[in-house]
C-alpha cells in the first residue's frame, strides 16, 4: 500500500510540478510583494492594503469592476441563449455556417478587435457618430464622457465573449432530449414554457458555469480597457487589472499594484462558492 | 373518451414517401395496436395522431374534429415515450401533476387525481423521487401515469416497453392492459414486437412499406391472413413457405405438389376456393410451424405424413423445434420432446393441411 501511493505521487510529481511553478508561486510571491514597501526593501505587512482602503480610487475600481463583470456576464448569458436557440433551431445544413461567423468576435484577439472599436468610437470620425448625424443626433462622447466610456467597455466586452456563451449554450440545447419538449407540447407547455420548464432546469449547470467561468474571466480582464480608454476619463472605467498595472507597473509601486490585483481573490472565492454549491447539490439530487 | 378516423392519410420526407395512404377507424374505447418492421410508418402515424408530425396530406379526426392543424396541446391526448420522457429535474408528482398545472387545476384536484393515478399504478410511495432514482419498470409505470391524470381523449403509446428486459416487458404488458380495463381510455399502442400486438390488442393493425396490410382481431391475423406480409409477420417462429404448383388430381381433387416427389392433397373444402389456380406459377404454399407436428399414430383427417431429415433441432422444454430442409427451402416444425428429435435424424412428420395457405405471389394476397 505504501509503495503504490510512492509510486502515486511521483506519476502525479511532473504535474505537481507544473502546478506549483505556474500557479503556487507566482500566487505566492504576489502575496509576498503585497507585503512590501514601494522600493520594495522593507516588509510593511498589511500596510498596502490599510493605504488602498483610505483611497476613494479603490473603492471606485471595486465598484466599476462589479458593475463591469456582473453587467456584461448578465448580457452576455442573455444574448448567448437567445442566438443560441436561433442557431438551433437553424436546419442542420446552415448551422455550421452560422456557428463559424458568430464566433468570430470570440476568435479575433481582443487587443485587435478593440482598436477597431476605438475607430468606431473615435468622436469626430467614427462611424457610430456619423450614423447618428445623419439622424441629426448630436455625436455622442463614447469613451471621452464616464458613463458612455463605461458603456462601451462593456458593449465591447459583451461583444466579444457572448459568443463563448452562446457556442455553451448550443452545446447544452443539442444535450436536451427532443422528445422532453415533445412530452411538453402535449402536456399543454406553450413555446415560453417549454423553455422555462424544460430547456432552463436542463442547461441549469452549464449556465451556472459558463456564468462563473465568464466572471473570473470578465473581472480579471485587462485588454479591452487598457486599449478602449485606458482607465479614462479621469479613471472612472479602471477595473482591477487596468487599475494595477496603472499603480504597479506604470506607477512604479510593484507592491501596491499585486495589493490590487490580489483584492480579486476574495471576491471571485465567494461567487465561486455558491455556484459551485449549487451545482453540486443539483448533481446529487437528479 | 373519443374515436378516431385517418382518411388517407399520407406524411413524406423530402420526397421518401414514410406513410403512404392510410386508412383507419379506432372505435371508442378501443385498444389498437400498430405493428410492423421498422420503418414501416407506424410510429410516424402515431406522431401524426399526435400532431408531433405534420400531415402532408389526407385527414385525422379525433372525436369528430378534424385535428390537421390542431397542436399537440389542444388534442387532448396523452402520450406515453419509447424512453419514458420523464422530466429528470422534476420529482414524480411533479412530473404527473406537470400538465394538470398549467392547465391552472385546482391543487386539490391535482392531488387527488395523482394519488388516484398512483395508486392505480402502485407508485404512491414514489411520489416525492426524481427520475433518476427509479427503476426502468418504475420511470414506466411514472410515464403511464403521467398520462392517466390527464384524462385525454385518446392515449399513444410509442413503443414503451421496449427498453425493459424481458421479464419486465411481460409484467408491464399486463399492467398496461390492466390499466386500459380501468381506464377505458382509446388506446393506439406502437410496437415492433408481435406478442405485445397480439397480447395487447382489441384489434391488430399491420403495417408495411407505409401501407396497412391488414386490421383484425389478433386470432383472425393469425388463422386468416390477409397477405403473405401478414401471414410471415406474425407468429413464431414464422409461416413456411414452399413455392408450390395446384394439379388436378383424382376424384375431382387436388394437389399442391412442393417438389417431384412431395405433394399433398388440398383439403376437399378448399377446392372450389383453389380451383382457378391450378397450373398456374408463382404460387406459394404455407404451413406454420404448429401445424408440422410428429406423426404420431394414425393421422387425422387432412393431415398428410413427411419423411425428413432434420439439419437442426432446438428443444424448448415443452416442445421441440425440428428444422428440415425441402429442396433447399428450410422449413420448421414443432414436435412434443418425447418424439426422438435428433440432429441429422430422420423424422416422420404429420402436415395439418386443414391449416394451410395458398399464395398468390403476383399479388402477394393469400388465396
Amino acid at each position: 500500500m505504501q509503495r503504490k501511493s510512492t509510486i502515486a505521487f511521483f506519476m502525479a510529481l511532473p504535474l505537481i510540478a507544473l502546478i506549483a511553478t505556474l500557479v503556487l508561486y507566482p500566487a505566492g510571491y504576489a502575496i509576498h510583494l503585497a507585503t512590501l514597501n514601494k522600493s520594495m526593501e522593507r516588509f510593511v505587512g498589511l500596510g498596502n492594503f490599510f493605504f488602498l482602503f483610505k483611497r476613494e480610487t479603490f473603492w471606485m475600481v471595486v465598484q466599476q469592476s462589479c458593475i463591469f463583470a456582473i453587467t456584461a456576464v448578465i448580457f452576455k448569458a442573455l444574448i448567448g441563449f437567445v442566438v443560441a436557440h436561433f442557431v438551433h433551431n437553424i436546419p442542420a445544413r446552415g448551422q455550421r455556417k452560422w456557428r463559424g461567423m458568430l464566433l468570430v468576435p470570440w476568435v479575433i484577439p481582443p487587443a485587435m478587435s478593440c482598436l477597431a472599436w476605438l475607430w468606431l468610437f473615435d468622436p469626430s470620425y467614427s462611424a457610430f457618430n456619423w450614423i447618428l448625424a445623419l439622424f441629426g443626433i448630436e455625436p455622442v462622447p463614447w469613451t471621452g464622457h464616464t458613463g458612455w466610456a463605461r458603456f462601451s467597455v462593456i458593449l465591447v466586452n459583451i461583444w466579444i465573449g457572448a459568443p463563448f456563451f452562446m457556442i455553451m449554450y448550443l452545446a447544452a440545447l443539442k444535450s436536451v432530449p427532443e422528445q422532453l419538449y415533445e412530452a411538453a407540447a402535449i402536456d399543454g407547455a406553450s413555446w415560453w414554457q417549454r423553455i422555462w420548464y424544460v430547456t432552463l432546469p436542463m442547461m441549469r449547470n452549464i449556465i451556472a458555469i459558463t456564468a462563473l467561468f465568464s466572471l473570473i474571466v470578465t473581472f480579471a480582464n485587462f485588454d479591452i480597457v487598457r486599449v478602449l480608454t485606458a482607465g479614462g476619463p479621469i479613471d472612472t472605467t479602471h477595473i482591477f487589472g487596468t487599475w494595477s498595472f496603472r499603480v504597479g507597473i506604470e506607477g512604479y509601486d510593484i507592491p501596491l499594484g499585486a495589493a490590487v490585483s490580489l483584492f480579486m481573490v476574495p471576491i471571485l472565492a465567494v461567487a465561486a462558492v455558491f455556484i459551485l454549491r449549487d451545482i453540486t447539490r443539483r448533481g446529487n439530487e437528479s | 373518451m373519443a374515436n378516431v378516423e385517418l382518411h388517407k392519410v399520407v406524411k413524406t420526407y423530402d420526397n421518401t414517401p414514410a406513410v403512404r395512404g392510410v386508412d383507419l377507424h379506432i372505435d371508442d374505447k378501443e385498444f389498437i395496436v400498430l405493428v410492423g418492421p421498422s420503418g414501416c410508418g407506424k410510429s410516424t402515424t402515431l406522431r401524426m395522431i399526435a400532431g408531433l408530425e405534420e400531415i402532408t396530406d389526407g385527414e385525422i379526426m379525433i372525436g369528430g374534429d378534424v385535428v390537421n392543424d390542431v397542436p399537440p396541446k389542444d388534442r387532448d391526448i396523452a402520450m406515453v415515450f419509447q424512453n419514458y420522457a420523464l422530466y429528470p429535474h422534476m420529482t414524480v408528482f411533479e412530473n404527473m401533476s406537470f400538465g394538470l398545472r398549467l392547465k391552472r387545476f385546482p391543487k386539490a384536484e391535482i392531488k387527488r387525481r395523482v394519488d388516484e393515478a398512483a395508486r392505480i399504478l402502485d407508485i404512491t410511495d414514489l411520489l416525492e423521487r426524481k427520475p433518476k432514482q427509479l427503476s426502468g419498470g418504475q420511470r414506466q409505470r411514472v410515464a403511464m401515469g403521467r398520462a392517466i391524470v390527464r384524462d385525454p381523449k385518446v392515449f399513444l403509446f410509442d413503443e414503451p416497453l421496449s427498453n425493459l428486459d424481458a421479464k419486465l416487458r411481460v409484467q408491464m404488458r399486463t399492467e398496461i392492459k390492466k390499466v386500459h380495463q380501468k381506464v377505458r381510455t382509446t388506446t393506439v399502442y406502437v410496437t415492433h414486437d408481435q406478442v405485445e400486438a397480439m397480447t395487447l390488442a382489441d384489434r391488430v393493425v399491420v403495417m408495411n412499406n407505409g401501407l396497412i396490410e391488414q386490421v383484425g382481431e389478433p386470432n383472425d391475423l393469425y388463422h386468416a391472413p390477409a397477405t403473405k406480409f401478414v401471414a410471415g409477420f406474425i407468429g413464431s417462429p414464422a409461416m413456411n413457405f414452399v413455392p408450390c404448383r395446384l394439379e388436378k388430381a383424382g376424384g375431382g381433387g387436388l394437389s399442391v405438389r412442393l417438389t417431384d416427389k412431395i405433394a399433398f392433397t388440398v383439403p376437399a373444402e378448399r377446392t372450389r376456393r383453389y380451383e382457378p389456380f391450378v397450373g398456374r406459377g408463382r404460387l406459394t404454399f404455407g404451413l406454420r410451424p404448429e401445424h408440422v407436428t410428429d406423426a404420431r399414430g394414425a393421422l387425422e383427417k387432412d393431415q398428410q405424413k413427411l419423411d425428413v431429415t432434420l439439419t437442426v433441432t432446438e428443444p424448448m422444454g415443452m416442445e421441440t423445434l425440428v428444422y428440415f430442409a425441402i429442396d433447399g427451402t428450410e422449413l420448421c416444425g414443432r414436435v412434443s420432446p418425447n418424439a426422438g428429435a435428433r440432429d441429422g435424424g430422420p423424422m416422420t412428420l404429420a402436415a395439418h393441411l386443414g391449416d394451410m395457405h395458398l399464395i398468390d405471389e403476383d399479388t402477394g394476397k393469400v388465396v
